[in-house]
């Protein structure tokens, strides 16, 4: 445990010199810090979290080295383990709130502590920055005043991989989704969705494997007997690659079309090594096509200081600072109302372009990457990848005023 | 459907009962010899994956050929089987003299560190194995594609009944095995060294959950949660199978194969929940699993492990409780909002987990599943205040209510049972409510659960909520305290210590027992309405597994032998918790490392090495 500590330290010091080098014509921030609470499953999905955490320490290094915001105060972001149940996350929340004075809420993983934290954030009127939470239910029927999302969510993701299979002929659809919230209402927004992109497309086949536990050998058994044309994938981490090994020896994916959400992502697509499927139309990141000159430089930066390929969770990470930064230089205050009021439209330049918060249902517009999966040597990777910004696949505006709760 | 169609499918299910037999065989040789219930299973078959996908590839690069593919299943298998060893001689065998379930507890803290310990070893990327060669492709039956693969798999399970069959009729370590499974006093009493033979069968359980892991590789990635997903499922094999009994098991990961793979077909989300549907069947019509055999030790009176004299307060007790009492009321005064926090959930937890003392310690009773009872009361009163429209007051009354309702509904089944089939049927039942509470979305809100619990206006402060809290707490432990130095809670003893002679003295032991299963249902359901106002939602972890072993940590820690130490434990066990968690993320290496200190330290727990010094002094 000493050396992890110790490497750790030490890794974060080489950082802060490195960048302290790298900007010698401004002044560092000074005065006291901006406190921001970032929860997270740290412990329990550290695929993600890592790289997450590393990405926003690289953010608000650089950002601090810069001048820090509201006109010189340093950025601080207070990171801490939500346990992974909401009840652990309230606690550690309020931990954040009232202990650490931490001027506002950022962060965790799963939609049910996302939830639990939103609603905390609106009854002690504190602002809540959800990075990560794909639920809907976070900005539409359960969305209040405090709470924002920024990546976007079930909906804008499933829609993403749908309008790229626009045009295709297949008819019969299966889906394969894992047994909790997210599979549930990324199947729901598939088949309403699907009609629309195919004319005529039917469901065939549903199989909802419990999360973690899926018997690969059943499941592709029961989606083959369905004869489908297209395969819909929920399917992620470890249950995804015990269905795709399954699936390439039964020959479950021959000759058909696979829509899967989040399988580009590198958190995901790497354990795959070099049974990644070839085709699968897919959400993710492909870094190593970036061509954007701000976002390289993050990539590079990134690299060099963590010694590591950037994630889908380290770009979140550092659009996540950035929007943080720009919300306070826009507020002027750390006071929850005037934070709220200046997240509403905010537009942030970020290194994946432009992300507007919409005021409407408090989502960002913050997009991802579509393509589709191809084998490269080892790994996989992604091919005819372009970034698909959210703005355009955002809920409708009719749906988002009858889903949301008046306030 | 063709009938190629049904044969594969069948097969499929044959080669995943095959991989589960080989982990739950293990289990079922641990628990037959040394009656530990060994949470740390799980762990060790996580650890046979991690050992293959390191070891393997490396084999693997000197000749790609499945001699050596399987020389490193073994190797791994068997390095993992030396670590069942070392924590047979570090750990359980100190345990031995004390309640069996204290080990529970220690193998508990053992699987929390060794979650951190592959974390820290292996990172947390999942780690895929490679396939096995000569077994990658795929072969044709009957028109469909098979994974060769899996038809080895399907070869492994009878291979490995057989192979135990023969050490276990054909050797003297076999039969030593046979004949502590059936009683072991026998055993111990005949002269055979016990902790050779404990640490062989450890070695023997070990060396099968991490074969069982290992030969996952070619299809399943290792990673760090792969032993909490398979560890419920093991104990359920055995369960169904006769704990102890070899052959059971392999009928039951047969039967729950096979209804798998055809149950996703009619269900496609009935995988969350079968296996426990299947067990409390079982459980319900054979009380000792399909090939189990009553205990031998059943009909002795056995030595009471539990609440053994229920003293009053001395002066000493007297001031410790008022200074507790003190405390209690005063952290909104001198407290920050933080810490009032953190006191109303550790009085929350004692109230839970000082009923389920109430059940283990005083009645015998011992629940896997008490976090039912407690996430049925939160669910009750949330569901009340934001479906229902009613206010805070009513809510926490129907509460208790609901707890003690559904306890009573799961408890008449319950106490038809004893010993550990009886924690399984609680643990069964737990995982149904569970799954109910998780996929009846419309009226539960599924696992994103309800938000928006909050108390009445005039309890919404942390203060005020801190003392409803306090004072619901308090009251209701004292009241069970109570009903533990009453008639009824001595006559729970007396059925607990030997069933039989209280039966025979006019006691009707299943009643008693029914009306305190329902009793600690309605505290624990009064726990979790409290809890839920507290955090302001409802979800189903809180009647999740998780959950329900925290409580029986907390109780474990605190001592199931003295009336108040659930309390001490529940305080402890939180504050280690919330100690930790801020300080690294590697918190729950620290946690399990803590409870094992404690259980070392003080292998009666706290109050009972609280009771040491006091007859010392």
């Amino acid at each position: 445990m000493a050396g992890f500590t110790v490497t750790r330290r030490s890794a974060l010091a080489a950082g802060g010199g490195l960048l302290a080098g790298l900007r010698p014509g401004l002044a560092p921030a000074q005065g006291t810090p901006i406190k921001i609470g970032e929860l997270n499953s740290y412990a329990r999905m550290a695929a993600f979290a890592m790289p997450y955490r590393n990405a926003i320490q690289l953010a608000v290094d650089q950002i601090n080295a810069a001048g820090g915001v509201m006109g010189g105060r340093p950025l601080e972001f207070i990171f801490r383990d939500d346990g992974s149940t909401p009840g652990d996350a309230v606690r550690v929340a309020e931990d954040l709130l009232t202990r650490e004075g931490c001027a506002f809420l950022a962060g965790t993983f799963l939609s049910n502590v996302g939830l639990a934290v939103s609603d905390l954030a609106n009854q002690r009127k504190k602002l809540f920055l959800a990075t990560e939470p794909l639920t809907d239910a976070l900005t539409m029927a359960q969305g209040n005043r405090y709470t924002w999302r920024l990546r976007p969510g079930t909906y804008m993701q499933t829609r993403m991989v749908v309008e790229a299979a626009r045009g295709k002929t297949q008819k019969r659809w299966a889906i394969v989704a894992p047994n909790y919230e997210y599979g549930q209402s990324a199947a729901a927004n598939f088949k309403k969705l699907i009609g629309i992109a195919i004319p005529g497309a039917e469901i065939v086949a549903e199989q909802y494997p419990a999360l973690g536990r899926v018997d690969a050998g059943a499941t592709v058994g029961a989606l083959a007997q369905a004869r489908p044309d297209g395969i819909f994938n929920v399917l992620f981490g470890p249950d995804l690659t015990a269905f795709v090994r399954e699936g390439n020896t039964r020959g479950l994916f021959e000759r058909r079309l696979v829509l899967s959400l989040l399988t580009g992502e590198p958190e995901y697509m790497l354990p795959l090594g070099d049974e990644c499927p070839d085709g699968w139309i897919t959400t993710g990141y492909p870094w190593e096509q970036v061509q954007e000159a701000p976002h390289k430089a993050f990539i590079d930066a990134y690299r060099a200081r963590f010694n590591d390929t950037p994630r889908k969770g380290s770009v979140l990470g550092y659009v996540t600072a950035q929007v943080v930064a720009s919300m306070l230089n826009k507020a002027n205050s750390t006071e929850t109302e005037a934070l709220v009021d200046a997240l509403a439209d905010l537009p942030t330049q970020t290194i994946v372009g432009p992300v507007v918060m919409r005021a409407l249902d408090h989502q960002g517009t913050m997009g991802t990457w579509v393509g589709e999966t191809v084998l490269r040597g080892r790994t996989g990777t992604m091919r005819n990848a372009r970034y698909a910004d959210g703005a355009n696949y955002m809920f409708p505006e009719d749906e988002v005023r009858a889903a949301r709760p008046r306030s | 459907m063709d009938f190629g169609f049904l044969v594969v499918q069948s097969l499929s299910g044959l080669a995943s009962a095959s991989s589960l037999f080989v982990i739950a065989s293990g289990l079922t040789l641990v628990f037959g010899v040394t009656r530990i219930v060994n949470f740390a299973h799980g762990s060790f078959y996580m650890l046979g994956a991690y050992m293959a996908v390191t070891v393997v590839p490396w084999l693997l690069d000197f000749d790609r050929s499945p001699l050596l593919f399987f020389c490193g299943v073994l190797i791994s298998a068997a390095v993992v089987g030396v670590l069942g060893v070392v924590m047979e001689v570090l750990l359980l065998r100190r345990l031995y003299k004390v309640p069996e379930l204290f080990q529970l507890l220690a193998t508990f803290g053992v699987v929390l560190m060794v979650q951190d310990a592959v974390l820290w070893l292996w990172g947390p990327v999942e780690i895929p194995g490679p396939r096995a060669p000569g077994l990658r492709h795929g072969v044709e039956i009957l028109g469909q594609r098979f994974p060769a693969y899996e038809l080895f798999l399907i070869c492994v399970g009878p291979a490995v009944l057989g192979l135990l069959w023969l050490l276990m009729h054909r050797t003297r370590f076999g039969i030593l095995i046979r004949a502590a499974t059936r009683d072991r006093e026998m055993v111990g009493a005949l002269g055979v060294n016990q902790a050779m033979l404990f640490t062989g069968t450890l070695f023997l359980g070990a060396f099968l959950a991490g074969l069982g892991g290992a030969l996952q590789i070619p299809r399943v990635s290792a990673n760090s949660q792969m032993d909490l997903s398979i560890i419920t499922e093991a104990f359920v094999v055995t369960v169904i199978g006769g704990m102890g009994s070899v052959p059971g098991a392999f009928l039951a990961a047969v039967i729950i194969g096979q209804l798998n793979s055809f149950g996703v077909l009619i269900f496609p989300k009935i995988t969350l929940v079968l296996v426990f549907l299947l067990m409390a069947v079982v459980l319900v019509v054979k009380p000792w699993g399909l090939l189990g055999r009553p205990e031998a030790a059943a009909g002795r009176a056995a030595l009471p492990e539990g609440i053994l004299a229920t003293p009053r307060f001395g002066p000493w007790e007297k001031v410790i409780l008022a200074v507790v009492l003190v405390a209690t009321l005063a952290v909104p005064v001198f407290g920050d909002a933080y810490t009032v926090k953190v006191a109303t959930e550790v009085l929350i937890f004692a109230l839970a987990a000082f009923s389920l003392n109430f059940l283990v310690g005083n009645g015998g009773i011992v629940s896997f599943g008490h976090a039912a009872y407690f996430g049925l009361g939160a669910y009750a009163a949330g569901l009340l205040v934001t479906k229902g429209g009613l206010p805070m007051e009513p809510a926490l009354i129907a509460a208790p209510i609901a707890g003690a309702a559904f306890a009573a509904l799961f408890g008449f089944f319950v106490v038809r049972l004893s010993g550990i089939y009886l924690a399984m049927l609680t643990l069964a039942f737990a995982q149904i409510a569970y799954a109910v509470c998780f996929q009846w979305v419309e009226v539960t809100g599924g696992d994103n659960g309800v938000v928006g619990v909050w108390p009445s206006a005039w309890a919404r402060s942390r203060d005020v909520f801190h003392y409803l809290v306090a004072a619901c707490c308090i009251l209701g432990i004292a009241a069970l305290r109570h009903v533990i130095y009453a008639p009824f809670g001595a006559t729970l003893r007396a059925a607990r210590d030997s069933e039989q002679r209280a039966d025979a003295i006019g006691i009707d032991v299943r009643m008693h027992r029914w009306l305190a299963f329902t009793l600690a249902g309605g505290a624990a359901g009064l726990a979790g309405g409290l809890y839920a106002f507290s955090k302001g939602s409802i979800d189903p972890t809180l009647l999740s597994i998780p959950m329900s072993i925290d409580f029986l940590a907390m109780l474990l820690l605190g001592g199931m032998q003295t009336v108040m130490g659930a309390v001490a434990g529940a305080a402890a066990f939180h504050t280690i918790k919330d100690f930790f968690m801020p300080l690294t993320d590697h918190w729950r290496f620290f946690l399990g490392a803590s409870i094992i200190a404690l259980v070392l330290i003080f292998p009666r727990g706290l109050s009972g090495a609280y009771g040491a010094l006091r007859r010392r002094a």
